[in-house]
């Protein structure tokens, strides 16, 4: 369907250790419509991890085909990865994975760096997006300075930044307690509503709960893609 | 450009102490090379000082004592050089350019002016001889064909001499007395490796009639027309064999004829220079590869740290080039930077030698003949800088590679 953003048909990865081949991704069928948000929930060696890395475009797969924004994405070479993740694939990831001796403005901006933006242009961007999500006080604060909470907010801001198709999170309130991981959540909902696809990984029930479909993994195939009736009633109550 | 370099600095900057000492090995390389080359040049330049006051293609004969019997004649006899030789050298000899007699009298001669004399060893010659003994006329003129002709009683001093007898007044034109005969001084010489000589020179025909000199010759100078050692070599024993002919001993008798080839010695100490200096390259290259080895390892111990870091690039767009780039600027920039203040120092310290041989020079002008103006001269500094490009594209090469090869998900899942 056209207004799929991401089409995954028939998908197989196995990781070959030596002799070993591990069988992790058996035949994953999946379609994504733009602006959905989608959570992947499964338990540890589900295969979710895999999936979003082929997702990110950060590993290739062994058969089958992954459709985004109907391009194919097969094995390309990293320079071509490299920019499509740049264009199109935001990330946030449990761990922040901020870069420790830049400061928040910095870190934000480093996507447009590699879109070759001058440094004062993507700095004002990125300032721009740190206003939006309320930090523009702590932009030149390094990632030492900040709190799990904020340090995810510069992550989300890094991954809107140049205007992504698509937002992978893995497990992004992993590290945080309750109350911030509330407040994550509710940015990534805000996101979503701008017409972003936001596919969360998690194993958090409450999390998964925010959205408005969740794909369950086990064993490397889909058990289930279920809409969640929660989130509609939300939605209707919102506007 | 900025940019990039913004980059850079971040990332050394953080790692000060460790930066400062990989670049340490390849500063100390490039300044051992630059003083050992200023040295090489320094002692070279004092060896082709020696040289300064002489032809480089001049060959000079003294008569000895034969030390063989030949043809029925006793060995120990004494080789007298006449005109005749001279004569004779100059018509017959092919590759002759300038050829002189000397004629160098039995003892030191007083030289009067006024009340002011001293002694001094006057030498009798053949105008050509300026063209071999290389002098400079600071004052006035050389001796000439026509003072020979006429046997003119003219004399050229050397400044020393002048300074000596005669203080500030001009001295051209005036007479001193040689050995009690009256001469004018036509000229002032001065002598471009030895501001000190004593100087004093007359008309060979002059010396021979005036101081019972006959038609003796004490020895014999001659230029060639040949640049190569060779060509000269061969000249040389040509004019060997023919005064073997004429003075009747064997031409291998080594001890009947004294011979300086100057070619000769010049080609043998460049030869000598140009393998120390080879020398001092291969020193210079193997201490520079050791600093690269030093910089290479940090480098690969830097991107292992930075595995991380290099993951989240990777994941925000940094394609494999950037990466290379980044780590290959970054040890070009250490490489260059610490290849920089290694020449900048090496160049430093052989300015300040030399400004200090300058000082020692005037008092001392000795020193000129061993070692004189140690200095890298341009091309070597040229060179320089194009092997420390080198040295640091070969130093990140492996890093480099090692960091583009970083796969995304393994560096991002790296705690």
């Amino acid at each position: 369907m056209s207004d799929s953003i991401i089409r995954v048909k028939a998908l197989h990865k196995s990781y070959t250790n030596g002799n070993n081949s591990l069988h992790v991704l058996k035949g994953i069928d999946m379609d994504i419509r733009k602006g959905e948000l989608v959570s992947i929930m499964g338990s540890s060696g589900s295969g979710k991890s895999t999936l979003l890395n082929v997702l990110g475009i950060l590993d290739n797969y062994d058969e089958g085909s992954y459709y985004l924004d109907n391009i194919l994405i097969s094995k390309m070479n990293e320079t071509k990865a490299a920019q499509y993740r740049n264009k199109y694939i935001g990330f946030v990831f449990q761990s922040f994975n901020l870069i420790s001796f830049k400061n928040a403005m910095e870190n934000v901006a480093l996507p447009l760096y590699y879109q070759k933006v001058s440094r004062k242009k993507r700095n004002n961007i990125a300032l721009e997006y740190l206003e939006r999500m309320g930090l523009r006080d702590r932009a030149y604060h390094l990632p030492s300075e900040l709190s799990g909470g904020q340090k995810q907010r510069i992550a989300i801001a890094r991954a809107l930044i140049s205007k992504p198709k698509i937002i992978l999170a893995d497990e992004p309130t992993g590290a945080l307690d309750s109350q911030t991981s509330s407040e994550v959540v509710e940015i990534l909902k805000e996101v979503n509503q701008t017409g972003i696809a936001i596919i969360i990984v998690t194993h958090e029930n409450e999390v998964a709960n925010q959205t408005q479909r969740i794909i369950r993994l086990r064993d490397g195939v889909i058990e289930s893609s279920k809409i969640n009736s929660a989130f509609d009633i939300e939605h209707i109550k919102s506007t | 450009m900025i940019d990039y370099l913004e980059e850079i600095l971040s990332t050394l900057k953080k790692n000060k102490l460790r930066t400062i000492m990989t670049g340490f090995s390849v500063a100390w390389g490039i300044f051992m090379l630059i003083i050992l080359l200023g040295s090489g040049n320094g002692l070279q330049n004092g060896m082709e000082f020696n040289f300064r006051n002489i032809a480089k293609n001049a060959i000079q004969v003294w008569p000895g004592r034969t030390s063989e019997n030949f043809e029925g004649l006793g060995k120990g006899r004494r080789v007298q050089f006449t005109n005749e030789d001279y004569d004779l050298i100059k018509r017959d000899l092919p590759g002759i350019k300038d050829i002189t007699g000397r004629l160098r009298l039995m003892s030191d001669v007083a030289i009067t002016y006024n009340d002011e004399y001293a002694n001094y060893t006057v030498t009798c010659v053949m105008p050509e001889f300026i063209n071999i003994r290389l002098m400079e006329v600071v004052k006035g003129r050389f001796i000439n064909h026509i003072d020979i002709k006429e046997n003119r009683k003219v004399i050229t001093l050397s400044q020393y001499i002048v300074d000596m007898l005669f203080k500030d007044i001009d001295p051209i034109g005036k007479y001193v007395k040689v050995g009690g005969i009256y001469f004018k001084v036509v000229g002032v010489l001065e002598n471009p490796s030895y501001k000190q000589s004593k100087a004093a020179i007359i008309p060979i025909t002059t010396g021979q009639k005036v101081f019972n000199g006959a038609n003796r010759i004490s020895s014999l100078a001659i230029t060639t027309t040949s640049n190569t050692a060779e060509g000269n070599k061969r000249i040389e024993d040509e004019i060997k064999a023919f005064l073997a002919k004429r003075h009747k001993f064997s031409a291998s008798d080594d001890e009947a004829l004294y011979v300086t080839n100057t070619l000769e010695d010049f080609k043998r100490s460049q030869g000598i220079f140009n393998g120390i200096r080879m020398f001092v390259w291969i020193i210079g290259i193997m201490t520079i590869i050791a600093g690269i080895v030093g910089v290479s390892n940090i480098m690969i111990i830097l991107v292992k740290e930075r595995t991380k870091e290099i993951g989240i690039r990777k994941a925000l767009g940094a394609t494999p080039w950037s990466v290379i780039s980044l780590v290959l600027s970054e040890s070009l920039f250490i490489t260059a930077f610490a290849g920089l203040v290694g020449m900048l120092t090496g160049m430093g310290l052989l300015h300040i030698a030399s400004v200090v041989l300058s000082n020692i020079a005037e008092y001392n002008d000795k020193i000129q003949f061993i070692f004189f103006n140690p200095s890298a001269n341009f091309g070597v500094a040229i060179s320089a800088t194009i092997l420390l490009v080198i040295a640091g594209l070969l130093a990140g090469f492996v890093p480099a590679r090692k960091a583009a090869g970083i796969k995304p998900i393994e560096a991002l899942h790296d705690e």
